[in-house]
């Protein structure tokens, strides 16, 4: 068989050009576009409010990597990720586990509980939850006093030392139901007969779910770690809501840092675009580094 | 579906008894932040502050009037809603086109355009923002409501397109050749035979840009800082914050007219949000 030559094949699919432009150009104005962009400003002496800016190379970048705060918040995301992605992971396995069983009644409202959260906007539990965890008369306190778990009430966001565990597990609270669900998914992909040759070979209790139920679900896995682990990196809404970094920086993830850098001014600085896009930059090289990583491990796994 | 992996027996009325129970008192203190927000809401000030529990001595209904009206909620709601719709639309549209062309035909530089839309996947949204702020600015739809809402679509669009594809490749040949037959051409085709089918897809993909477009934060933060008027709810519940920090009730009321609309909605298409939610990890 012949191939038709290029120019008759793409003119053949005209309408298939057609069909992927607008969605290109969408793409390609707020996704792809943005990336090349940032790359450019990162190179900029440059507020971002007027037209003057001045190209000054790497400095930003020289100057990012020299900035103590700048280490302390990249150090943190990911402090913040390996703090929360392991409990969300075997916790939302285990509560998959009981609800994936279909003797237990309740098992779907316990489903739609699980996940309210996770369609809560996320600015708003944020706001709520420095309610929730006020030191005065805030829920939280009142119920640890009440019960006599503590005498005194917890600063929970104004200590720096209990401020970040807190903000973590709200960020746990607030999408275990969203890894429940892969569970869920993973856990329906083990076919039956599997099961029941499993039982008529005596496999029984923990021996069935390390032996057989675990190898199945285990490609799984590693696709909701990498989901998971990008996602624990973006966490902006949730902490800029609770404690916008705070107190004195001791909750200020990456994306944090570049949000203050880049718009906030009420310390009399101005705003930096330039240098915000260096450490924007440096930050999604890092996080895409780990992706990679993350991809190629996916690959040798799946391959044994 | 019989019921494999039940380890909790039938006939073990008390371990099933116990588990359900427990899972009672979880469910309980799980949702108790959303139930105290939403019972704040109906409260005084000094009642919030009392106590932990739900019920309200009395509804006290002017929380919402102030927060609707003084607070401009009103106003950022509407903002939202249209944002959403809009956005959805928009979403719906371009990346069922996308993901149908990409499902069922192959054309020169088809596996380029896929592999640049996967590239994009893991693109953390704060390294974007900055130039998305310079791109509104310079297009003069940075002051209103038509550079957040192109915005708000214009999010990385991956899950949508591989939704879309998957669903639109498992459709017979016989019916496309059909169509064909009766001089159907493209376009039509696509309209008439192909878009009815998806109506599950289109569900699915449109929950989960509501649920984007609603609760998005960094995004409109970031364009409404100089515009008030064009604030969405979430950040003018921030703002609320900012601005009348001792209204607690009056927030309590905000945060409820914010995170409502979204939950009623969960409740009644619940299913589609699964499918949304699992389809990242399914494909």
């Amino acid at each position: 068989m012949h191939k038709k030559p290029l120019s008759k094949q793409i003119y053949d699919a005209r309408w298939c050009y057609l069909f992927v432009l607008p969605c290109s150009i969408l793409t390609g104005m707020f996704v792809i576009y943005p990336i090349g962009m940032s790359w450019y400003f990162s190179l900029l002496d440059w507020s971002g409010f007027t037209k003057e800016a001045k190209f000054i190379g790497l400095q930003n970048y020289y100057e990012a990597v020299n900035d103590k705060f700048f280490w302390d918040a990249f150090i943190r995301s990911f402090i913040f990720m390996f703090g929360t992605v392991p409990v969300k992971i075997v916790l939302g396995f285990i509560i998959a586990v009981f609800l994936n069983n279909q003797v237990l009644k309740l098992a779907p409202f316990f489903r739609t509980v699980i996940f309210m959260p996770v369609v809560t906007a996320i600015a708003i539990i944020g706001i709520v939850m420095t309610f929730v965890f006020s030191p005065f008369n805030g829920p939280a306190n009142k119920f640890l006093m009440s019960t006599n778990l503590t005498s005194a009430p917890i600063d929970f966001l104004g200590n720096p030392d209990t401020v970040l565990p807190t903000v973590m597990g709200v960020y746990v609270w607030k999408w275990l139901g969203i890894t429940m669900m892969y569970w869920l998914a993973a856990l329906q992909t083990v076919p039956q007969d599997v099961y029941d040759a499993a039982k008529i070979d005596g496999a029984e209790g923990y021996r069935l779910w390390i032996h057989i139920i675990l190898p199945i679900v285990l490609p799984f896995a590693i696709v909701i770690i990498l989901v998971e682990a990008v996602g624990a990196l973006n966490v902006f809404p949730l902490i800029e809501t609770m404690t916008a970094g705070g107190p004195f920086f001791s909750s200020e993830v990456m994306e944090i840092y570049i949000f203050r850098t880049a718009f906030v001014t009420d310390s009399g600085t101005m705003p930096r675009l330039g240098y915000a896009c260096a450490a924007g930059v440096f930050w999604g090289v890092a996080v895409l580094f780990i992706t990679v990583l993350q991809g190629l491990w996916m690959r040798r796994t799946r391959r044994i | 579906m019989s019921s494999y992996l039940n380890f909790i027996a039938e006939k073990n009325q008390v371990k099933y008894l116990i588990i359900t129970i427990a899972f009672i008192i979880f469910s309980f203190f799980w949702i108790y932040p959303l139930l105290w927000v939403l019972s704040a809401s109906f409260k005084t000030d000094f009642e919030i502050w009392g106590g932990l529990g739900l019920i309200p001595d009395r509804l006290v209904w002017e929380n919402f009037e102030r927060a609707w009206f003084g607070a401009n909620m009103g106003r950022y709601f509407f903002n939202t809603l249209i944002i959403t719709v809009v956005s959805v639309i928009i979403v719906v549209v371009t990346t069922g086109m996308f993901g149908y062309v990409i499902g069922r035909y192959s054309f020169p530089g088809k596996k380029i355009l896929i592999g640049i839309l996967i590239s994009t996947i893991f693109i953390p949204q704060g390294y974007t923002i900055i130039p998305v702020f310079d791109l509104l600015n310079n297009l003069n739809i940075s002051k209103n409501l038509i550079g957040l809402t192109l915005a708000t679509a214009g999010h990385t669009p991956v899950i949508y397109i591989l939704l879309f594809a998957g669903y639109f490749s498992r459709v017979p040949v016989e019916l496309e050749e059909a169509a064909k037959m009766d001089g159907a051409g493209f376009v039509r085709t696509f309209i008439s035979i192909m878009l009815p089918l998806t109506k599950p897809v289109v569900a699915t993909v449109s929950i989960l840009q509501v649920l984007h477009a609603w609760n998005d934060f960094l995004l409109p933060v970031v364009i409404t800082l100089g515009n008030p008027d064009i604030r969405t709810l979430s950040v003018g519940v921030y703002a609320f914050k900012g601005e009348y920090f001792v209204d607690w009730s009056g927030m309590a009321a905000a945060s409820v007219i914010t995170i409502l609309p979204i939950i009623i909605l969960f409740l009644f298409m619940q299913k589609y949000f699964v499918e949304g939610v699992q389809g990242a990890v399914k494909g």
